[in-house]
């Protein structure tokens, strides 16, 4: 038996590894999976980095920035597998909630540009709405940083933009320490539980297939293990069939909601699974399509495109350079080679491509595949705009930056 | 050299603050709560920033790092990359550093170092202590079954002694669990011991 351990923050997409091992898929490939929890994606990073760990459950950006060294000495790292797409929630204290008069029942960008009034209204004021992101480096902040910017507001001038690692979101509303937060399930479910936070609005909403968590690993160790990392990419997807069954979604919840992982009610964790989300306490569900997307239609498979576009993101808020060098090494470290020789004659759907043009897909696709059809689902970003990864700084030039 | 150790344990925090005194180093700065923290930061601009590896503040205080840097004072992170093996051993121990940009890995290396052992030591007493204490539960519920059996069976201690042994030799258990497992059936059945 082959072990990994594998470092994880309580969150809802770290579902797969843990249903892998539990449900016994991990064993069925000869893999053993030991978590390992913290509640700092620092604390999550420098295991991987130093090897306390083998690989980790971490948000996309963190992995880029780990590969090409920023603030810190550069790691190379390799992400073969996806764990999920979005599932991120917007939320805001109850009193901006009842400022603001409108949420989910209103598309991004109407709930976009009433927050933006309200950023500038406040400004005026000589306040500025304070946002929480989990990390510098997240797709939350790129995410927020995208809809707010397109719906007239500046995040570098017009709000404040901190940091507030996951397991202590609640816990900042409920201080007054913060306006509103971006971040993954349950915690949004706990605020709005506890009575001091409102749901608004999804970052599915902003990106229909928004670049969310991979598995990072070690680049040496993926080349050192790499039958292992394999059998271990197999075990993870053989889980995602079982998430993705309804008729399961309260035993997952009831597993994910153990001390040992979320360690929060398992009522809370169905929410972001079923993507029923009660916006506000003692309010009715809400369907949201596409919420969290944790398998199927190569919902796993590293599109190298997905790791350009953080970086370009990356580049348009002043976290990295304009140059062509770093979009490469963003790319390189999505492993789409490792995903194919995974699942090469396994039966599971294999794109025939590694980049696509990210935002172009509005009704559900055919897309080139071996081992299966493959239909993508919508992927549009909320403005309509295409990312078009052949032409990276004709996007940036877009948003006035050159390379 | 300016030093701040930042640690949810204030305990801990004083151990690592006291080694560092002990080597000659005096300005040493602790700090434990959250609220104000980068201001704080800000103020006392230190060489070295020594901070558990499980602190809840580590992100926050990552993006007003990165921040100031870009605004004006530089806390550039960790220490450089040709000393992989020292760092990885203070991850292992739990601990995690912030440096200056453009300290010398010579003046560095020594800090860590014992904040290692520190760390280390810490752990090792916490443990013993862990130890310690549940050495002394334990003892103090085999005392109890003991005095059960003899209330019970009419029997003297060292008889009752052997008879939980024994117990424990046949169902290959530890005396403390056969203990423990009479205690609480005991108690079920309205024991009044």
């Amino acid at each position: 038996m082959s072990q990994f351990r594998i470092g994880f923050l309580p969150l809802v997409d770290s579902a797969l590894p843990i249903v892998a091992q539990e449900m016994g898929f991990a064993a069925k490939e000869g893999v053993e999976i030991a978590l390992v929890r913290d509640r700092t994606w620092a604390a999550v990073r420098d295991r991987l980095a130093y090897g306390q760990t083998d690989a980790a459950h971490l948000v996309a950006p963190i992995a880029i920035a780990m590969a090409l060294g920023l603030d810190r000495p550069a790691t190379p790292i390799g992400a073969p597998f996806m764990l999920g797409l979005n599932g991120n929630a917007i939320a805001v204290s109850t009193v901006l909630a009842e400022a603001l008069g409108v949420g989910l029942e209103s598309d991004a960008r109407t709930v976009g540009e009433r927050l933006s009034a309200m950023a500038k209204a406040q400004l005026s004021m000589g306040r500025r709405l304070r946002f929480a992101v989990v990390h510098r480096y997240s797709s939350h902040n790129y995410m927020l940083r995208y809809w707010l910017a397109a719906c007239g507001c500046d995040p570098d001038h017009d709000v404040e933009i901190t940091v507030v690692a996951p397991p202590f979101i609640a816990d900042a509303f409920a201080a007054g320490e913060i306006d509103a937060s971006v971040v993954g399930e349950p915690w949004n479910s706990l605020a709005v539980e506890r009575g001091d936070g409102v749901i608004i609005s999804s970052t599915s909403r902003i990106w229909t297939r928004g670049v969310e968590k991979l598995l990072a690993f070690r680049a040496e160790l993926l080349d050192e293990r790499r039958g292992e990392v394999e059998a271990l990419l197999r075990a993870l997807h053989a889980a995602g069939r079982v998430v993705a069954d309804p008729a399961q979604t309260g035993a997952v919840a009831e597993l994910l909601s153990r001390e040992s992982y979320i360690g929060l009610p398992s009522a809370l964790i169905e929410r972001a699974l079923s993507g029923r989300i009660v916006a506000r306490k003692g309010g009715e569900a809400v369907k949201l399509k596409d919420f969290l997307v944790l398998q199927g239609e190569a919902a796993n498979f590293p599109w190298r495109s997905q790791g350009m576009w953080l970086y370009s993101q990356m580049v348009r808020w002043g976290h990295a350079p304009p140059t062509k060098e770093g979009f490469a090494a963003a790319a390189a470290v999505f492993r789409p080679d490792v995903y194919r020789s995974a699942f090469a004659g396994t039966g599971a759907v294999l794109p025939g491509a590694s980049l696509k043009v990210e935002g172009a897909i509005n009704e559900p696709l055919g897309a080139g595949s071996h081992g299966g059809r493959l239909v993508m689902g919508p992927d549009a970003f909320f403005d309509g705009r295409l990312f078009d990864p052949d032409d990276p700084f004709g996007y940036l030039a877009h948003d006035g930056i050159t390379g | 050299m300016r030093i701040a150790v930042i640690d949810d344990s204030p305990a801990r925090a004083a151990v690592i603050e006291e080694g560092l005194r002990e080597v000659g180093l005096t300005d040493i700065h602790v700090l434990i709560e959250r609220r104000g923290m980068v201001a704080q930061l800000e103020r006392l601009a230190p060489d070295v920033l020594l901070i558990n590896l499980e602190n809840p503040s580590r992100d926050m205080l990552e993006e007003s790092f990165a921040l100031s840097r870009a605004l004006a004072r530089p806390i550039a992170m960790f220490v450089d990359q040709s000393d992989d093996a020292s760092i990885a051993e203070a991850v292992d121990a739990g601990i995690s550093a912030y440096v200056v940009d453009g300290l010398r890995k010579e003046r560095i290396k020594p800090v860590l170092e014992l904040a290692v052992r520190r760390f280390n030591a810490f752990s090792r007493l916490q443990s013993e202590l862990h130890e310690a204490r549940s050495a002394l539960a334990e003892r103090k519920t085999i005392d109890k079954a003991k005095m059960l059996l003899m209330k019970r069976r009419k029997i003297d201690e060292p008889t009752a002694y052997a008879l939980l042994r024994k117990q424990a030799m046949d169902s290959g258990r530890r005396i403390i669990d056969v203990c423990e497992a009479l205690i609480t059936a005991d108690s079920m059945w309205g024991g009044d011991v």
